[in-house]
């Protein structure tokens, strides 16, 4: 039973394995891959309903009690976001192998995607699952070196320089995590994320409060929160477009959730953040300006995924129940919704044969079922009503309304606003690229990159993969009530450590 | 791991000749440029390879209780390779190895992740260990912890990752070199 804790890390680590031996065998590796986050997928969704009726997995490796060994859990926000995710890693695994197969045929196999992917996803599914600090640094390690790899993967000259933007940074950051652990370990002798609850309570108030903010800039890096936010807009575009939706859809969230994780669990706050708050507003702000200001339609929806991390951070700058809860629903649907736009992106380009939209035209009549797959996205992201973002956003304006500061207000307001600039970004989009008249695609400017493959060719895998992937953030705005209620569970956890300290450090399934 | 050339013995083996090395000594006589031969080293890396494993595989086995591990094991392991490489080149280093680096990380990362699974079976938690003594005739009592399962995955991908660089890093780029310089 406690051994499902252990899978979603274990199982894609396994494959990774077997996959790099097979590496010659190319429909090995991909029937390996599928099955493997398949079963991640109901795996996910066990873990899930057995968090929610019947509280906290938790699973101590090798049987070593608590605060000393490793521990492993599974509560309502990590069974819920593994969910969510495991879908994400499944549905790009179809597209990328669809994309490849039909680029180079079925023969042609990739020594390194495979094994790399898996990689990532059991990277992913640690971070979520972790119950200690310093496996959450293992975990955006193992997520980050294969990061590295599918960044650079066949790289060309110019895809170099925005390659090592990105590693330089993460690995800048990820020095600061581990001074910031060290310094943690230091202060009060343990790493475990529930023991920590307890014993950072008792250090000094500066102390507290220095220690919560190091965290926040760490995770701050990795999430893209304004000032931090840099990287981003310059680095993922430069990956092909099942990777960058894989990295927008969940590299940036697990930064989040780490965030959420540290600022409830450990560093627990008073009343509302007006730190947090302003910050929220300016990521909010200064995405959605840049994203207006782009004509390379994957830079802009970069910018799209950083202002909206800033919705996120608003919620969690609120600082209660109905703000957590608003950010869990928000994180759910931003999720599914990024990578999908990412991976229509790739659609869209394999079409066009440029990224730039002042060189597109016509695409609603040359491509209608890539018309269909863009505006669900685009306009759940920009919040339209019956979509999911309006469900999410619906509820973190209530809290920030209900939180009653001035500074909640105003980001409110600020949150309606970037609202209305994202509709009017994915809007400019769809005037540019898909009315107007039919351009003819341009060539493919670097044939052996993977970047922009203007062939005009889609495989059924790619559509499909994108699909069901847009089926599912509806299917989020569908089962809204059900899923609101379970973030509300999660989000009375959050705020409410006792739970989590229990199961992990009381009367746990240790041994 | 080491090829041994596989010498059919004569009819008659003169009693001087029956100890001689079926290998050469000198890694690389015939391969390098002799200005650039290290006569000393490539000496030193013939009598310290295998003593080298051996080594490396003493810390394999030592790990639960000294110091050592399949880490530390494997990287001397991977070290032995990495003298021979330094001693005979690129040459020497590829026809050593005749198994796929990434095979051999990605064998040595199924064993571990497979071993960490395998205490569910006996009714356990994932990576537990458990201890067995046995009393073999002429070796006395005998102590295995089953991780030294899982440290055996880990040696593997170790010396994998190892020959991996040497691979990536020394030869092939000493390739390059070389087609660069002929061209």
């Amino acid at each position: 039973m406690t051994a499902l804790v252990a899978l979603p890390v274990l199982l894609p680590l396994m494959a990774a394995g077997l996959s790099l031996a097979f590496g010659r065998f190319a429909d090995i590796q991909r029937v390996l891959g599928l099955v493997v986050l398949g079963a991640i997928i109901v795996n996910a969704a066990l873990l899930l309903y057995v968090a929610d009726v019947h509280g906290p997995i938790v699973l101590q490796l090798g049987g070593w009690p608590a605060p000393l060994g490793i521990t492993l859990i599974a509560d309502r926000l990590a069974a819920l976001l593994l969910l969510v995710s495991s879908v994400v890693t499944f549905a790009v695994l179809i597209y990328s192998i669809g994309q490849r197969v039909a680029d180079y045929g079925r023969g042609t196999s990739s020594t390194t995607f495979h094994p790399i992917y898996l990689m990532l996803c059991a990277g992913v599914s640690l971070a979520y699952l972790t119950g200690d600090l310093f496996n959450l640094f293992v975990a955006f390690e193992i997520m980050l070196s294969s990061s590295y790899v599918l960044i650079t993967r066949r790289t060309t000259a110019t895809r170099v320089r925005p390659g090592m933007t990105y590693t330089i940074v993460s690995l800048t950051s990820s020095i600061l995590f581990l001074t910031v652990i060290a310094l943690v370990y230091a202060a009060t002798g343990t790493v475990n994320l529930a023991d920590l609850a307890q014993r950072v309570s008792e250090l000094p108030d500066g102390l507290q409060s220095s220690l919560g903010l190091l965290m926040t800039i760490v995770f701050g890096v990795k999430a893209a929160m304004v000032p931090l936010h840099f990287w981003l807009p310059d680095s993922y575009p430069n990956a092909p477009a099942p990777i960058t939706a894989v990295f927008a859809g969940l590299l940036t969230k697990v930064g989040i959730y780490a965030m959420i994780r540290t600022q409830t669990l450990v560093f627990q706050h008073e009343s509302t953040w007006q730190l947090m708050l302003a910050i929220a507003l300016l990521t909010m702000i200064v995405g959605a300006l840049g994203a207006l200001a782009q004509d390379d339609l994957n830079r802009m929806l970069s910018f799209l995924l950083v202002s909206h991390i800033g919705y996120m951070l608003f919620g969690l700058g609120v600082y209660d129940i109905a703000g957590l809860t608003g950010v869990i629903l928000y994180v759910v649907h931003h999720i599914t919704v990024q990578a999908t736009l990412f991976l229509v992106s790739g659609l869209i380009t394999r079409h066009t044969g440029t990224v730039a939209l002042s060189r597109m035209g016509g695409l609603a009549k040359a491509a209608p079922l890539v018309a269909v797959l863009f505006s669900i996205p685009a306009l759940t992201l920009s919040g339209v009503p019956p979509f999911s973002g309006f469900v999410a956003k619906l509820a973190l304006l209530q809290a920030g309304v209900d939180a009653g500061t001035w500074a909640a207000y105003g980001v409110a307001g600020g949150a309606v606003l970037t609202s209305l600039l994202t509709l009017y970004a994915v809007a400019r989009v769809w005037s540019r690229a898909f009315w107007g008249r039919p351009q003819e695609p341009a060539g493919d400017p670097d044939p052996s990159d993977e970047l922009v493959v203007g062939t005009g060719t889609t495989s059924p895998a790619m559509m499909v993969a994108s699909g069901v992937l847009a089926a599912t953030s509806v299917l989020i705005a569908v089962a809204a009530g059900p899923l609101a209620d379970i973030s509300g569970r999660a989000a009375v956890d959050l705020m409410h450590g006792e739970t989590y300290r229990t199961a992990v450090l009381g009367g746990g399934a240790g041994g | 791991m080491t090829e041994t050339e596989s010498q059919s013995p004569g009819e008659q083996e003169a009693w001087t000749t029956w100890d001689t090395p079926s290998e050469r000594w000198l890694l690389s006589g015939y391969t390098r440029d002799r200005r650039e031969r290290k006569i000393l080293l490539e000496l030193a890396a013939r009598i310290l390879f295998p003593t080298v494993l051996v080594f490396s595989l003493y810390l394999l086995f030592a790990g639960h209780e000294h110091t050592g591990g399949g880490f530390s094991g494997g990287l001397v392991a991977g070290q032995a390779f990495v003298l021979r490489y330094l001693a005979g080149g690129r040459m020497d280093s590829s026809s050593t190895v005749s198994l796929q680096p990434p095979v051999l990380i990605g064998v040595g990362l199924t064993i571990a992740t497979f071993i960490s699974l395998v205490p569910l079976a006996f009714g356990g938690t994932v990576l537990e260990s458990a201890i067995y003594t046995f009393t073999v005739p002429m070796l006395g009592q005998i102590k295995i912890v089953t991780s030294l399962f899982l440290d055996i995955g880990v040696y593997l991908l170790i010396l994998g990752v190892v020959l991996d660089l040497l691979r990536t890093l020394g030869s092939a780029i000493e390739a390059d070199v070389a087609a660069v310089e002929r061209r």
